[in-house]
């Protein structure tokens, strides 16, 4: 039988706030265990939590960037349940009126294939401590410094076919977050974290299969590999005869499978009411239009900007906007060297993403300023050097020996112009390979490559291989 | 609307509370009364009203985001019943 795999995703974009979504605490990462959790974050009685604006004004940002309606009025409601890292015994959370409702997002699974995914809601809520299973031997230590950190959890339709449209998915909006400059989007930190329902169908069934939701999921790579994983599994397990249960499945990456956390089955009763200590919330039209106008520029905006403006290639302009640390590495480039924008995009996509790569570095940790490799794109583009050269000052600049100038001069790779001292390499080299020079009269002009050749190699690649190959040719046919 | 001998113990479950077995009876019959109550004011027809969210008619203040609190873990460690290198001890909860 042929299966269907349906797919929604939830995630949990932490705020990239100074304080807490409802206390004055910091919410810096790091720091000693509980040095960061106050009074309202222990949930000591008599305190009221008061709500932070920026989180309101975050919401607002990343509900008018997916076209979502923003709610006038929405409502915390309280989340019921227990569990050591949740002082209070609730969450507070949004119910029934969260403040982000329907919108939706492009994707492009593949190249040239693109896809509209429907957006559910998102909603704040405040994130719970973390329980610490390790640091003794037969208790858990509890660190409440995460306690009320604020969270938008964004919620997708079950619009996601397979685990490539997934990732998809999920890197279109973790790329949307740190645009938007509301999330940091440090996955290893916890910024940034997807669960995702996962259920099978026969193709062409209507109704949804009985839906297993995975946790536990910190990077894209892991996501697939579970979210295949699970498809599997489930697949398997009908056509055995058997049945999906609705449960909670936690992923572990070591062994590569997703096991069932039982757990969180009887807790699924929360018995969510309005929180009585938080009136509603109210947004006005003006207090959205005035986000909608003071919006950064996003993705889509920028790779229609780079191919308008900047004559990008279709390609080239969807990687460059593709992530914010990629666009801004160009973008100040750019600002370097605004004539040579198809050359940055060429260098930073090439060279600079191949060896950051091979060193498992970011953009933001390149060796190489986006300033430096405008200068070094500079000397390429007024001939002080060549562009095989260039690949050598550009390792030098890699491994810290200072700017493009600097190396250039240093190491003496200017490019050689002078005509009498490329004339005279070119009689040495004429003398010296009398056989090729006869093939060449008798007609055979492949034999140019090999003179340019040789004329490179004794310049150190230091001469202007046009100007090598016009002097060649007026010697040669003479 | 009924509560049930079930009813009750499962809400009691989900509220960690410990009731008396002998209890559970009149617990039942205690909170069908409330329901009871609800079940009459849900005769009220409320086509026309807005539902609200709270009882007062009033809008969320906010506040700007500044770290206002200091480190004052000592103070609030110091009434916790097990505190360890900076964590609050409690009996291990693991999956």
């Amino acid at each position: 039988m042929k299966w269907e795999t349906v797919i929604g995703l939830e995630i949990h974009a932490q705020l990239a706030t100074h304080s807490k979504i409802f206390s004055g605490a910091s919410t810096a990462f790091g720091a000693e265990p509980n040095t960061q959790a106050c009074a309202v974050d222990l949930g000591l009685p008599g305190v009221l939590p008061v709500l932070n604006s920026e989180v309101v004004n975050m919401a607002i940002k990343f509900g008018v960037a997916v076209n979502a309606h923003i709610a006038h009025e929405s409502v915390f409601a309280r989340k019921n349940y227990f569990y050591p890292d949740l002082p209070k015994g609730y969450q507070i959370s949004q119910y029934e009126l969260p403040i982000v409702g329907e919108g939706q997002i492009t994707i492009t699974p593949e190249e040239g294939i693109s896809k509209v995914i429907g957006i559910t809601r998102a909603h704040l809520e405040e994130d719970a401590g973390k329980s610490l299973h390790d640091q003794f031997t037969d208790q858990t230590g509890i660190d409440l410094n995460r306690a009320g950190t604020p969270l938008l959890e964004i919620v997708s339709e079950p619009d996601l076919r397979s685990a490539k449209e997934a990732v998809a998915y999920a890197r279109k909006i973790h790329s949307l977050v740190q645009f938007l400059n509301i999330c940091d989007g440090n996955m290893q930190e916890g910024s940034f974290r997807c669960d995702a329902n996962v259920s099978v169908r026969p193709q062409g069934e209507e109704k949804l299969g009985t839906r297993a939701e995975l946790k536990n999921i910190n990077s894209f790579r892991f996501l697939e590999r579970a979210i295949n994983f699970e498809i599997e599994r489930q697949i398997d397990l009908i056509e055995d005869g058997g049945e999906v249960v609705q449960e909670t499945r936690l992923y572990d990456a070591d062994k590569n499978e997703t096991r069932s956390m039982r757990s969180k089955e009887e807790a699924n009763d929360y018995r969510y009411f309005p929180d009585p200590d938080l009136l509603p919330v109210r947004i006005s039209a003006d207090d959205i239009q005035h986000i909608r106008d003071t919006l950064p520029e996003l993705p889509e905006q920028k790779r229609q900007r780079y191919v308008e403006e900047l004559n990008l290639s279709e390609y080239n302009a969807d990687l460059l906007s593709g992530s914010r640390d990629i666009a801004d590495y160009f973008e100040t480039a750019l600002a370097e060297a605004p004539d040579l924008a198809s050359v940055l995009a060429n260098w930073i996509l090439g060279d600079l993403t191949g060896a950051l790569n091979k060193s498992e570095m970011a953009f933001t940790e390149s060796p190489v300023s986006p300033q430096q490799l405008a200068g070094l794109l500079k000397r390429i583009s007024d001939h002080t050097i060549s562009g095989k050269i260039a690949k050598d000052v550009f390792e030098a600049m890699w491994n810290g020996e200072g700017d493009a100038d600097d190396i250039i001069e240093r190491k003496g790779l200017k490019q050689i112009t002078d005509t009498g001292a490329i004339e005279k390499m070119i009689d040495e080299v004429i003398a010296n390979n009398p056989d090729q020079v006869e093939q060449f009269r008798a007609g055979k002009e492949k034999v140019l490559g090999f003179f340019v050749g040789q004329i490179m190699k004794q310049s150190k690649g230091k001469a202007n291989p046009g100007q090598v190959n016009q002097l060649l040719r007026d010697k040669l046919k003479s | 609307m009924t509560l049930k001998r079930e009813d009750v113990k499962n809400i009691a479950h989900l509220a960690r509370l410990n009731i008396d077995e002998g209890a559970v009876d009149r617990y039942a019959a205690d909170l069908s009364r409330i329901l009871e109550l609800v079940d009459q004011m849900n005769q009220v027809n409320t086509d026309d009203v807005m539902p609200m969210a709270h009882p007062m008619d009033a809008s969320q203040r906010l506040r700007a985001d500044e770290v206002s609190e200091s480190n004052q873990r000592d103070k609030f460690q110091a009434i916790a019943p097990d505190v360890e290198i900076g964590l609050y001890r409690v009996p291990k909860v693991i999956e």
